[in-house]
């Protein structure tokens, strides 16, 4: 597709580019592709600094603030302009219907602080210990029965802050994303390869085998394989670990389908041909004159496969096969919202899905605006 | 062409024999046994418990316990499911074959809408190219690939019942039809309620499919816009219209049926299991969910065969609508 694509700028100086340069230029008429890569990099940052980010630890609970909604952050106070402030919430039960409500004391304002000094020592990027967060208010996080909190997207059945939950959250699910197709395009790679380069028997058996993979029943076999996992029990890391070898292993089977097409019409070809003439071995025509050909297709189908595999494990997790408590995705985090109940009384814990949604639809437009930029046929 | 439905049948017994074995050995993996669960059951006597696995066979080696399985699947008896003691079809498919009717229904109406919305929405959008509405089609068509099915159910579902409040109205969200018309004969009012049950599922269901319909569609039909059998149409003087739907759209729409018909039926009963979750549908997917909360294996065991019959069933069908649309196209 070409979305929104402006008009070609025909070169008129004769400046020698580099090929990558030009894929450059051609990604850049995409704007909606500029935008996903955009959205991408803040989410790839938020996760990495999440407990930067993130006012609160990902597991914290705060009693007093159950299904807290979003804390409101406000500008005025007894009408005159301040600095962003929040205002102390105090939980009251309706004594009518019994429901929980949090209202505002409007006596004293609290500004949000930036840079602010938390109690817990964390390791930013995992290197460097800090105790420094990006904003707070009031004596933030020191005490989590304080009235004075800011939840910019309000709080779970736990009281636990919703957007410091969907920071690090982030993390597992973009990873899922990278690491499953980083797993997944090698085999695949490495399969269909051998499958097209030699031929022959190898060929067809490996053909059947895939043929075999294909013709699971994709989403039943893939909650089969993750409830028996379930089963077990295991850490968050271990099954973090579990997720990704499924998802892997349902991922790779269409791919080397297409690469072991591309093999089979690449190995009759002149150059390689010549290469076999020259006498060069058949893994150095294997990785270094056929892959490189097929290296934009594998870089376009990995940037489409990361948003399949980021829905994939946020079904999962979504249904409680996935990453488990106290652990955070952001499939699982929607999981509050199975109850009708929940959703009409506190629909703040819809967010985290925007969130995969909003991701998911980036990696598709880098995908599709990739795949348009490396088209060599398309006329400009 | 009968013969190559029975080649096409003849090697699906090595596929699905396969597919039993790998998943039947998935599932053994299991940790612990059906029976686990009365094992502290003060009623019920270890000797007892001894004697039922022995009924059941779970005291036999793995590959005896296949055997037993594929024997009596050869026969037709896919075995008891552990959790509601009953034949696991009636437990899949509901007494007298509720749920799979409840399932085809929704399955069909999901059809429709993805087709019939699609297909329009995709010559248009290939017909009108560049222009701001083919943006907004495809735009859309993007938000409806990424969207989460269950994100997109609960965000449905919130706006029905907050903002709207059709609950006010007397019309559900959830379910199949309205309490009154439960057990009842199929009339209009039914019809009716049912339409407005389960249309925000088959929305969910739809809307994934339909947009890689439309991108399809307008992709082939760009395609085939460029041939010069169109431009013959054209210069013959033949009507835009006519020349759009009878020649272009006619060949433009072989390989979507293909690739739809693929995926169309897996999807449809096994796609649909989390908006069958989230808007509480009794369908098979849910069965099949049921069945492995309840780790009853050989209830899973016979929604998998089902699967993935249907998935192969659904590749054949696919093949042989694609040689009857496309006369070019001989199998033999």
């Amino acid at each position: 597709m070409r979305l929104w694509r402006r008009k070609a700028h025909h070169q008129t100086s004769e400046v020698a580019i580099s090929q990558s340069r030009l894929i450059w230029r051609e990604f850049c008429r995409h704007p909606l592709g500029k935008l996903g890569l955009a959205v991408v990099g803040v989410m790839v940052l938020s996760a990495a600094f999440a407990d930067f980010i993130a006012p609160y630890p990902y597991d914290q609970q705060h009693r007093g603030h159950v299904f807290a909604p979003p804390t409101r952050i406000r500008i005025f106070h007894e009408g005159k302009l301040m600095r962003p402030f929040v205002y102390a919430t105090k939980r009251v039960i309706d004594p009518q219907t019994f429901r929980v409500r949090y209202v505002e004391d409007t006596s004293t304002p609290y500004p949000i602080r930036f840079f602010v000094r938390g109690p817990e020592t964390y390791r930013l990027l995992g290197i460097f210990p800090t105790n420094l967060r990006l904003f707070g208010v009031g004596e933030l996080g020191h005490d989590p029965r304080s009235r004075i909190q800011i939840f910019p997207f309000g709080t779970d059945s736990l009281g636990r802050c919703l957007f410091s939950r969907i920071m690090y959250g982030g993390r597992v699910s973009l990873a899922v994303g990278v690491v499953v197709v980083l797993i997944a395009t090698p085999i695949a790679l490495l399969i269909g390869g051998i499958s097209g380069y030699y031929g022959g028997g190898i060929d067809t058996f490996i053909q059947r085998a895939i043929e075999v993979v294909l013709s699971f029943p994709r989403l039943p076999l893939m909650l089969a394989m993750a409830s028996v996992m379930r089963a077990f029990e295991l850490d968050p890391a271990t099954q973090f670990l579990g997720i990704i070898a499924i998802l892997s292993l349902l991922g790779w089977a269409g791919l080397a389908r297409v690469v072991r097409g591309m093999f089979l019409s690449l190995r009759e070809r002149e150059f390689v041909q010549a290469a076999r003439a020259v006498g060069a071995s058949t893994l150095r025509i294997i990785v270094k004159h056929i892959t490189p050909n097929i290296m934009t297709y594998l870089l376009v189908s990995a940037t489409l496969t990361i948003p399949g595999a980021i829905l994939a494990e946020s079904s999962l997790s979504f249904l409680g096969l996935g990453i488990q408590e106290p652990a955070a995705s952001w499939g699982m985090l929607i999981r509050d919202a199975t109850s009708l109940a929940n959703i009409e009384m506190h629909s703040w814990i819809l967010i985290p899905g925007a969130f995969i949604f909003v991701t998911v639809l980036a990696f598709n437009f880098v995908g599709d605006a990739l795949r348009d930029a490396f088209d060599p046929y398309r006329v400009v | 062409m009968i013969e190559f439905i029975i080649r096409r049948l003849l090697y699906m017994v090595p596929l699905l024999l396969v597919i039993s074995m790998v998943c039947f050995v998935l599932l053994d993996l299991m940790p612990g046994t059906f029976l686990d669960q009365y094992y502290f059951d003060p009623q019920i006597d270890r000797e007892q418990l001894e004697r039922e696995a022995q009924r059941l066979g779970l005291d036999r080696p793995l590959i005896v316990r296949y055997f037993r399985w594929i024997s009596g699947v050869i026969r037709g008896d896919f075995g008891y499911s552990f959790a509601t003691r009953r034949p696991v079809w009636q437990f899949l498919f509901g007494p007298n074959l509720e749920r799979l009717a409840w399932t085809v229904r929704v399955a069909a109406l999901t059809i429709l809408f993805t087709w019939l919305l699609s297909i329009p929405i995709g010559v248009y959008s290939a017909t009108h190219q560049y222009k701001l509405s083919d943006h907004v089609f495809t735009f859309l068509a993007f938000v409806g690939m990424s969207i989460p099915n269950f994100f997109f159910g609960l965000v449905l579902l919130w706006l029905l019942v907050v903002p709207l409040n059709v609950g006010a109205h007397g019309l559900g969200v959830t379910g199949v039809v309205a309490a009154e018309y439960i057990g009842e004969p199929w009339s209009w009012g039914k019809f009716v309620s049912f339409l407005w049950h389960v249309w925000p599922a088959v929305l969910v269901i739809g809307t994934a499919g339909m947009a890689g319909l439309v991108r399809f569609m307008r992709g082939q039909l760009l395609d085939t816009l460029g041939e010069q059998y169109v431009l013959t149409a054209r210069a013959k003087g033949l009507p835009e219209r006519r020349v759009i739907w009878r020649h272009a759209v006619r060949n433009a729409i072989n390989p979507l049926i293909t690739s739809a018909g693929m995926g169309l039926l897996q999807t449809l009963f096994s796609g649909a299991l989390i908006s069958a979750i989230i808007f509480n549908l009794p369908t098979v997917s849910r069965a099949y969910w049921s069945a492995l909360q309840a780790q009853d294996i050989p209830s899973v065991m016979a929604g998998l065969m089902f699967f993935t019959v249907l998935l192969l069933v659904g590749n054949l069908i696919a093949d042989l609508v694609l040689a009857w649309v496309d006369p070019r196209i001989r199998y033999y």
